[in-house]
């Protein structure tokens, strides 16, 4: 069992539906090309704006937002598993940059603090 | 005795069969490796078919690289093992770090699928000796993500150190332009097409040998590569040693 907020973020619970004393920290993970390296398809994107009649504008990079939960005592060791998580897997390092934004959290007793 | 060589078949590999055929064609006897497997069943070389793994999410090659089967193969690479990845295959050991490097999105955006010309850049390593000149060879490509890219110091690093094994070039075999799409379909900087690691003993290609391996399919000019493998496969130990294997840990689930 669990308990669930709006954005479906949930925080563990035990067999008699009490939850667990574990906070639960909701991240979003930004990853871009790095900067230097040919982003084709930003570079796409930029071709269309002739045919919407834009100026102005430009330099413009296409990444992906990817946004999970992690439950963990503290903030400090929520981030970090998602340091690991975005350096080993959602990023790779060669070629991308990635940016960490904690964008929620709910606490021990399900009361949900933050978030969108 | 005919050299066994394991074919990793991953959820979406879908050149797995044609490379079984392709590696027969050059003499061996192809064993099909699942992608939960946790050993290799002493083959003597190893192959990551092109597909898309796992349907390519997130990156292509990226969730591929978690799999068991994937901690079998570096720790066969790492002790010496001959193994080569074809296409997606390769994108698979780049995104594990097995090959240097990362490919990505075609410079022009769209998958791509028709012959190009790639020619060796060493004819002296296990993948390449069967060849035995220089000349471009005709093999398809099938990929959307297949623009070869490194850093400057790694380009050059990968130079100095003889680890560029192919390139794409044009019919005279002179090396194509990054900005020339029609030899160098991808944009991969300077025309890297294939490499190997530093040991030289694994290595990534883009085009499809195995598509190219019988008169019947219009070219077979990627049957001496599959060849070389094969042959090196079969001479090991001594010319191309690798460590054993160790045993299994068995873990329990």
């Amino acid at each position: 069992m669990s308990t669930t907020t709006s954005r479906g973020a949930t925080t563990p619970a035990d067999e008699h539906g009490v939850a667990a004393a574990i906070p639960t920290f909701r991240y979003a993970v930004d990853v871009l090309p790095k900067p230097g390296i040919l982003d084709p398809q930003g570079r796409a994107v930029e071709g269309s704006l002739g045919h919407l009649g834009i100026a102005g504008v430009s330099d413009i990079r296409v990444g992906r937002r990817v946004e999970l939960s992690v439950a963990a005592p503290t903030e400090e060791e929520a981030r970090a598993t998602v340091e690991r998580l975005a350096g080993e897997l959602l990023a790779n390092p060669l070629i991308e940059v990635h940016a960490i934004e904690l964008i929620g959290a709910i606490s021990p007793a399900g009361r949900g603090t933050g978030g969108r | 005795m005919t050299v066994r060589i394991g074919v990793v078949v991953f959820p979406g590999s879908n050149c797995d069969t044609d490379t079984e055929h392709g590696l027969r064609l050059a003499g061996a006897e192809p064993v099909a490796l699942w992608h939960e497997d946790v050993d290799l069943g002493g083959v003597g070389a190893v192959v990551l078919p092109g597909g898309f793994a796992y349907g390519d999410y997130l990156r292509a090659g990226v969730i591929a690289r978690f799999s068991p089967v994937m901690r079998a193969v570096a720790g066969f690479a790492e002790r010496g093992g001959l193994v080569l990845g074809i296409c997606n295959g390769f994108q698979v050991l780049a995104e594990a770090g097995l090959v240097p490097g990362a490919l990505l999105r075609n410079r022009e955006l769209r998958f791509l699928g028709r012959d190009v010309h790639i020619a060796p850049s060493r004819l002296d390593t296990p993948f390449t000796h069967a060849l035995g000149d220089s000349r471009a060879r005709r093999l398809p490509v099938a990929h959307g993500e297949g623009c070869f890219y490194a850093d400057e110091a790694t380009l050059d690093t990968l130079e100095a150190a003889g680890q560029v094994l192919f390139r794409y070039v044009r019919p005279d075999a002179s090396v194509a332009a990054t900005d020339d799409p029609e030899a160098n379909p991808n944009g991969s900087l300077r025309a890297i097409a294939g490499v190997m690691n530093a040991a030289g003993n694994v290595a990534g290609l883009m085009p499809h040998p195995e598509r190219a391996a019988e008169d019947i399919l219009g070219s077979a000019d990627g049957l001496d590569i599959l060849r070389s493998l094969v042959e090196s496969a079969a001479e090991r130990p001594s010319r191309w040693p690798v460590a054993p294997e160790p045993p299994v840990e068995v873990v329990a689930r």
